[in-house]
């Protein structure tokens, strides 16, 4: 998409710099020249705000690294230390804290904008797949950064999701052992999630890598789903509409996490893990972080310890075969009036399942989740069907003629085409 | 050009033994370091050892109370056991549990009110709730845990809820009439 390389070296410097290291050649074509599609709204700033907050996490976790205690009788004083005696301490580690909470929120809004403009279609495939290990990574790590302050609920979710592993027939307990490093979660955990709750973040950096790579290769999708025809009249150049747009949405995004941090800053976290870790008393009501609530309630919903395991691990790897299930030729779900429909009851669907993971195991939480699974698993099934029947509705014949509408698509036809004629 | 006529006869060439050769030898080599890469995660030598037998003196647990214990760092539940408590785990048609095991198979004979088992649930490893006075026992007069709601009996076996197994009972034997030792 890219196409040909606009990079002009102006200097001897830059010139005898490209010769021999392309690098500023490569960030002209992928920040500054590189097309993007001219309708993209502001869903797709989301992009931007993830690299943000991977960085923004990476150096407060490196900060906070140098202050913490990866031990178990000292990880929570240590977090205390951080909040009361270490200068901004207490401000690194709930940007810390709060960041992960804005990462899911902007990872979460992300996916979703994938799933309505149908970006996960050819040629994006291996892109989406990325995002979902991505988002496999980002789950990981935020787990195992949830126990290193070491209260009820780090040791307890820890517990809990190690244990996940036992469910696995013949070989789950010895998994759940060398994942603990004894007999129990203890301080050989502690210590081996702490180096890979710091190794963790560079992967992912790796990953989205690849994922911008493929990105960049495959270009952007947009509102319409309709590829780019002519880079001309369809595209902008990235800087500066993109960049701007993605710095301005940017903004608004920290205003938000701004407000957490200062504000409210353990409104998305647990009092009980204000308590240091007790291994002989487990909290009355655990519940893991909001992020993952509604795979833990998918987990809780189905009666039987592997098939909860599974299911909830089935939740997450199915959208890596989104590509293939669903069954329509046409991306953006604008067009397509059906599958718009059931778009919308799977947000509820994930809305209405992050609460029931935060209610007790009880009726009628228990049945609700079972029928919310059911439906949620339903969407796929449901994209692969509606495929086959669907009429969708006239596509724009090009992303210019989506933005210029009507009169004015011709008008900028006609005046967009007279250059092209003479170029 | 000699190589040329080598490499496309149909007889494997030197070349292709080498290589096979090698590529074996490296194989076994990367996996051999597996062996340290994965071996260190599991418990250590310090963590075995604190593994060893525990003696524990049962004389001071009232009818009707439970202590909790650690070895190995997993919890350990003893409780004394009330008649009534006994009677309702002897009750129980075994045909009928998910995890069929009878009381006199979890317990030692002639210590019938002395019931041992990890506190552990074993659906995902919270701690059940009924050992302390005021924590509600579950449906069954044992153990109930608050996190995906599992009901375990008067003998500690699983019978609603999640939990795929009993409370398992920890190697452990009487060393005198009212001393075990654990491990």
């Amino acid at each position: 998409m890219s196409g040909h390389s606009t990079y002009q070296p102006k200097t001897g410097i830059e010139r005898w710099l490209d010769a021999r290291l392309p690098i500023v050649r490569l960030v002209h074509d992928s920040a500054i020249s590189y097309p993007v599609p001219r309708n993209l709204n502001y869903l797709w700033t989301f992009g931007g705000i993830l690299a943000f907050m991977l960085v923004a996490q990476i150096i407060t976790g490196v900060i906070l690294a140098m202050h913490y205690t990866p031990n178990a009788s000292m990880a929570f004083n240590s977090v205390e230390h951080i909040m009361r005696d270490v200068n901004f301490g207490w401000l690194l580690r709930y940007l810390h804290s709060n960041g992960a909470s804005m990462f899911f929120v902007a990872v979460y809004i992300h996916i979703f904008r994938g799933l309505y403009y149908g970006s996960y279609k050819a040629p994006r495939e291996v892109l989406w797949i990325l995002g979902v290990i991505i988002f496999l990574l980002m789950m990981a790590t935020a787990f195992m950064g949830y126990v290193l302050p070491w209260g009820q609920m780090s040791f307890w979710g820890a517990t809990v999701i190690t244990n996940l592993f036992s469910a696995l027939p013949v070989i789950g307990e010895t998994i759940v052992t060398f994942l603990w490093g004894g007999y129990s979660v203890d301080n050989p955990t502690l210590n081996r999630f702490f180096s890979l709750h710091f190794l963790l973040p560079f992967m992912i950096a790796g990953v989205v890598g690849l994922h911008i790579w493929a990105l960049h290769h495959v270009g952007q999708n947009n509102p319409t789903g309709v590829e780019v025809k002519d880079v001309r009249k369809d595209t902008v150049p990235f800087t500066p509409y993109a960049t701007i747009k993605d710095l301005f949405g940017m903004v608004c995004f920290m205003l938000v996490f701004a407000w957490f941090v200062f504000y409210q800053p353990n409104f998305m976290g647990h009092a009980d893990n204000y308590i240091p870790a007790n291994p002989a008393a487990t909290p009355a009501h655990i519940v893991p972080e909001w992020y993952f609530l509604p795979f833990y309630a998918i987990l809780r919903a189905i009666p039987d310890k592997l098939g909860g395991v599974l299911a909830m691990g089935g939740a997450i790897v199915i959208l890596a075969f989104l590509p293939w299930l669903d069954t329509s030729k046409v991306k953006s779900m604008t067009y397509r009036p059906i599958a718009r429909q059931f778009f919308w009851m799977f947000v509820l669907v994930c809305i209405g399942l992050g609460y029931l993971g935060a209610m007790p195991a009880d009726e009628p939480y228990v049945t609700i989740s079972r029928i919310l699974t059911v439906l949620y698993f339903g969407f796929f099934a449901a994209l692969a069907l509606i495929g086959i029947f669907e009429k969708p509705t006239q596509l724009p014949t090009s992303i210019a003629d989506s933005v210029l509408g009507g009169s004015g698509a011709r008008l900028a036809h006609a005046t967009a085409s007279e250059p092209n004629v003479k170029g | 050009m000699a190589h040329a006529t080598e490499t496309t006869g149909t007889e494997p060439t030197r070349r292709d033994f080498l290589f096979l050769t090698t590529a074996a030898v490296g194989v076994v080599g990367a996996g051999s370091l597996l062996l340290p890469l994965v071996g260190q995660l599991a418990p250590d030598a310090q963590v075995v050892a604190a593994g060893a037998p525990i003696d524990l003196d049962l004389a001071p647990i009232a009818e009707g109370q439970a202590i909790k214990l650690f070895w190995r760092g997993k919890l350990i539940f003893v409780r004394n056991r009330t008649k009534k408590e006994i009677d309702e785990a002897l009750a129980v048609n075994i045909a009928t549990l998910r995890d069929p095991q009878t009381d006199q198979q979890r317990t030692k004979a002639g210590h019938e009110k002395y019931l041992v088992v990890y506190g552990s649930c074993t659906h995902l490893g919270c701690v059940p709730l009924g050992s302390s006075p005021g924590e509600p026992k579950g449906e069954f007069d044992g153990w109930f845990c608050p996190c995906h709601g599992s009901h375990y009996d008067s003998s500690g076996r699983i019978r609603k809820g999640p939990a795929p197994l009993n409370l398992p009972v920890p190697p452990y034997a009487f060393t005198a009439d009212t001393k075990i030792k654990i491990g």
